[in-house]
């Protein structure tokens, strides 16, 4: 069935500079059926650069689709939608049950994302297409998802995407896949609905996180058909507020008086809200993780909300170490905790900002005058849970800058820098704070392999593994270390494609070989966060985060690292 | 007679060795077959060129009457003797003027359908399967990738963006021959009876479309001397894409731009053109269409030429039909 034809009525717009003639001629039904209206939406929002124009889009959606598609719709956009997720090495499954393995593979190196492939082969010669009416709605689909039992998953998706039209499809692949980009904030979603409804922002962020998709209350009360959502905890997440990492000159313009520095604890982010016998502890991302830190919950003796980090060990008035971030992770990611846990990994908040003393909003007040409220209330809060992350006096950003570098606490990451008359704003703007973090580990390694990349990278190698030199049997070679796909500049990556492409030993299907001999070869300084001892990783080592710092042309191969220097670095770390 | 006596790839262009004559060769030849008007097919320099009436008018257009050293009108159906080698035209529904060319003698005959569609288009002949030993079929959608979706419902959606920004121009990228005059008959068709504006380089063409019976409603330039940004609020200017990166672009109101491809199937490529609006709107067969022909005229062999090659050959062997691919080069797919 061929799709409408949008049919002329009279014209919606009067006129015009320059086309007095006639209107826009509207389609047949100005709504679409809620999954196409969905993936339109999805798909606009990605190539709209403008905000104003992804803010009309979001209201436009908004107010055309009909409840509960469209508190799905925001869920899945502002990052709160719990759908049951679908593995990719399913879906593969699902569509090689009906089609060559070949002729899906052209295609998906053609398309370069598994998602969007599938939801475009998956009619393969068919023509026929979907009718709108008859294609399920976004909220029919979540509610089925979540209510499949494990051996129900395979039938259901298969199902769906039979029922589905392409665009459809891929929405619907990229929510169960969890790989949802779109280039839009969920702040950028609530002021969408500030603009669709006339409410405040504020309003709308305030309530947030006190609702659940598929916000049918909230909507109502947007609309003005009724009273605004009473929520059922005071104790709500408020968005936290985030900095940005010291860029190269940032500080040049900038006057260290104007900014007071403490240090980054290598922890997890926290938010602590109590409100008469509702406490919270929330993750920076507003998940609730009250359930799992009881010792922390039952010592609060105050009212209000309280950023700070979550760590284990002593606080710093009890003269007993902070623990590493490894002991932390004991107590994270559980539902409960036995009395055992308890005992050996105790958990307290070191305290950052104030956002409510008791019911007072203090987030527009500056810092400094933030933080001597906080220093008040933590002052008489109980010294074994709580203490009050400290100042670090500094006279000019080369002093800082030393003192970042070489910290007093093996569990400081960096340092932060804070204006000191900066308001608590959601969000991460740039100029207000800045995060400074230790210097990240550095090693000069060759280019080994290089695989092309996907998406917008497709014509381009742009994924490498790099290794460092080792002794072999008969002399040196080169180890594979680990692999990077970014921290390289457009311009860079140009070089860096040229560079596999004219120099192309062998082929593996999507990955080439490259020259590597002492004489001869690419050299990359590699940039990393940790590094750990690793059985699967044949060099025996394994780095965190990789990537690309630099290229080193001026170097030769017979300069880089060997994997002596690697291990040394494990030592180190391990002592 | 065998296949590639009567036709086989050569470095100038598929060559018939029987007549002494070339299809869309790339090179100048001394007897070119023109099968469409878009410039990787037809080049100006040949002695002689057979093509239907509108592929000579529009080739005058593009490069001067003196395109050529002599020039020969086909009718769609009528039989041309080649020295002994029998030639025919038959619409291909690709562009105005596009055909298919059947070469024939001694009992085996090969339809060169040069670029195609099956999909409705009011602005061009459309296409009429004819039954052959040999089809050599194009590529440039042949992945199950492609499937082009009602053009109406993609115009529809430009529309839509028309109410929702209506203060910005949007810019409708389409390439000038053929493809610009479709996308302006939709519009109409769609119900837009509103002036459209057209970049320079497509009035020829335009002017030619309508004098061959297609409306296209009212049509003014949009490089009129003097004209301020506030001119163009909400209004439709259709042009080259190429034009769009062009100073030319910024005399528009916070252009929004649109370009009407097959190649908008993917979003990677809309995203990397800097497309806001990606309509799929295409000349070329997609993958069910071209599947769908080759299963209609079921013929004994299938070749396989400009763009997946790979994957059309693919298909073709599990369907158990025999097919290789051409590998001609030049062919950049100017109409999509």
């Amino acid at each position: 069935m061929a799709a409408p034809c949008p049919q002329p009525i009279s014209p919606l717009v009067g006129e015009m500079p320059g086309r007095a003639e006639g209107g826009i001629p509207a389609p047949a039904s100005r709504k679409l059926p809620p999954m196409r209206a969905f993936a339109t939406l999805l798909d606009r929002l990605v190539l709209t650069p403008s905000r104003n124009g992804k803010l009309k889009l979001l209201a436009d959606y908004f107010r055309d689709t009909p409840d509960p598609d469209r508190g799905y719709g925001l869920a899945a956009i502002a990052g709160t939608l719990d759908l049951k997720s679908v593995k990719p090495a399913l879906l593969r499954e699902l569509v090689l049950e009906r089609m060559d393995e070949v002729l899906f593979r052209y295609s998906y190196d053609y398309v370069g994302d598994l998602a969007e492939t599938i939801a475009l082969v998956w009619d393969q010669e068919r023509k026929e297409r979907v009718a709108d009416d008859d294609q399920p709605r976004l909220g029919a689909v979540v509610a089925r998802m979540n209510a499949l039992g494990r051996t129900e998953v395979r039938g259901a998706v298969r199902d769906l995407l039979d029922r589905l039209d392409p665009s459809a499809r891929f929405a619907f692949l990229k929510l169960a896949t969890g790989g949802l980009r779109i280039g839009v904030s969920a702040r950028l979603a609530k002021q969408a609905l500030a603009d669709f409804s006339g409410r405040d922002v504020t309003e709308i962020e305030t309530l947030w996180h006190g609702l659940q998709p598929p916000y049918e209350p909230l909507f109502a009360w947007l609309e003005g058909r009724a009273e605004r959502p009473v929520l059922a905890t005071p104790a709500i997440f408020h968005s936290v507020m985030l900095a940005n990492p010291v860029g190269e000159g940032d500080l040049d313009a900038l006057d260290p008086g104007d900014f007071a520095a403490e240090w980054k604890w290598d922890g997890i982010r926290v938010q602590l809200s109590s409100s008469g016998a509702t406490r919270r502890l929330y993750s920076r991302s507003g998940d609730d993780i009250s359930a799992a830190f009881p010792d922390v919950l039952e010592a609060i003796d105050f009212e209000g909300v309280v950023d700070g980090e979550l760590l284990v060990g002593g606080t710093a008035r009890m003269n007993s170490p902070t623990r590493t971030f490894s002991d932390l992770q004991q107590r994270l990611n559980r539902k409960t905790v036995n009395a055992r846990m308890l005992e050996e990994y105790p958990a307290f908040v070191r305290a950052y900002d104030m956002l409510f003393d008791g019911e007072a909003d203090i987030r527009p007040a500056p810092f400094l005058e933030r933080r001597a409220r906080l220093a008040d209330v933590i002052g008489k809060a109980p010294h074994d849970r709580f203490d009050l992350s400290p100042l670090v006096p500094f006279e000019s950003w080369e002093a800082l800058d030393s003192l970042r570098r070489a910290p007093p606490d093996p569990v400081i990451e960096g340092v932060m820098i804070k204006r000191r008359d900066s308001a608590y704003q959601a969000g991460r703007m740039k100029g207000p704070w800045f995060k400074w973090k230790r210097d990240p580990y550095n090693i000069d390694a060759v280019m080994m392999y290089a695989q092309r990349g996907h998406g917008k990278r497709s014509s381009y190698y742009s994924d490498f593994t790099f290794g460092v030199w080792t002794e072999g049997p008969d002399g040196d070679v080169l180890v594979p270390v680990g692999k990077a796909y970014f921290g390289f500049t457009d311009a860079e990556l140009e070089v860096l494609d040229r560079y596999v492409r004219n120099n192309t030993t062998e082929r593996f299907g999507p990955v080439r070989a490259v020259r590597a001999e002492p004489g001869y070869g690419f050299v990359l300084e590699v940039a990393f966060e940790g590094i750990n001892r690793s059985t699967r990783h044949k060099s025996g080592v394994a780095m965190r985060f990789p990537r690309i710092a630099r290229l080193r042309q001026d170097k030769l191969p017979a300069d880089a690292d060997r994997l002596e220097t690697l291990m040394a670095m494990v030592e180190a770390k391990e002592s | 007679m065998k296949p590639d006596q009567l036709l086989r790839p050569a470095p100038a262009g598929l060559y018939c060795p029987a007549g002494d004559f070339y299809i869309d060769p790339i090179r100048p030849v001394g007897r070119a077959l023109i099968t469409h008007g878009h410039s990787d097919h037809a080049r100006a320099g040949h002695g002689a060129v057979l093509a239907t009436r509108e592929t000579l008018d529009i080739m005058a257009i593009r490069y001067g009457e003196d395109f050529c050293g002599s020039m020969q009108a086909a009718s769609f159906g009528e039989r041309i003797d080649l020295a002994g080698v029998t030639v025919s035209f038959h619409p291909a529904g690709h562009v105005l003027g596009s055909a298919q060319i059947a070469v024939e003698k001694d009992g085996m005959r090969i339809v060169a359908s040069g670029d195609y569609k099956r999909g409705a288009d009011p602005t061009c002949t459309p296409y009429e399967p004819v039954p052959c030993d040999i089809f050599i079929t194009e590529a440039t959608f042949g992945l199950p990738v492609f499937h082009h979706p009602e053009p109406k419902a993609e115009m529809g959606k430009l529309l839509t963006s028309l109410r929702q920004f209506p203060e910005r121009s949007h810019l409708l990228g389409a390439y000038s021959l053929g493809k610009a005059q479709r996308v302006i008959r939709l519009l109409r068709d769609c119900g837009y009876d509103a002036p459209v504006y057209i970049h320079g380089s497509l009035a020829h063409l335009c002017d030619y479309y309508v004098s061959r019976g297609i409306d296209l409603g009212d049509l003014r330039p949009a490089t009129i001397e003097k004209s301020s940004p506030a001119d163009f609020r909400g209004a439709v200017i259709v042009g080259p894409p190429s034009a769009f990166a062009d100073r030319w672009a910024r005399r528009f109101n916070e252009p929004l731009v649109a370009f009407a491809s097959g190649w908008m199937m993917v979003r990677q490529r809309a995203k990397q053109g800097g497309v806001e609006l990606p309509l799929v709107i295409s000349d070329h067969c997609d993958w069910p269409e071209l599947t769908e022909t080759i299963r209609e005229l079921a013929p004994q062999e299938v070749w396989v030429t400009h763009g997946r090659e790979e994957a059309l050959v693919r298909w073709c062997e599990l369907a158990g039909i025999p097919a290789r691919p051409l590998h001609l080069v030049g062919y950049e797919d100017e109409g999509d």
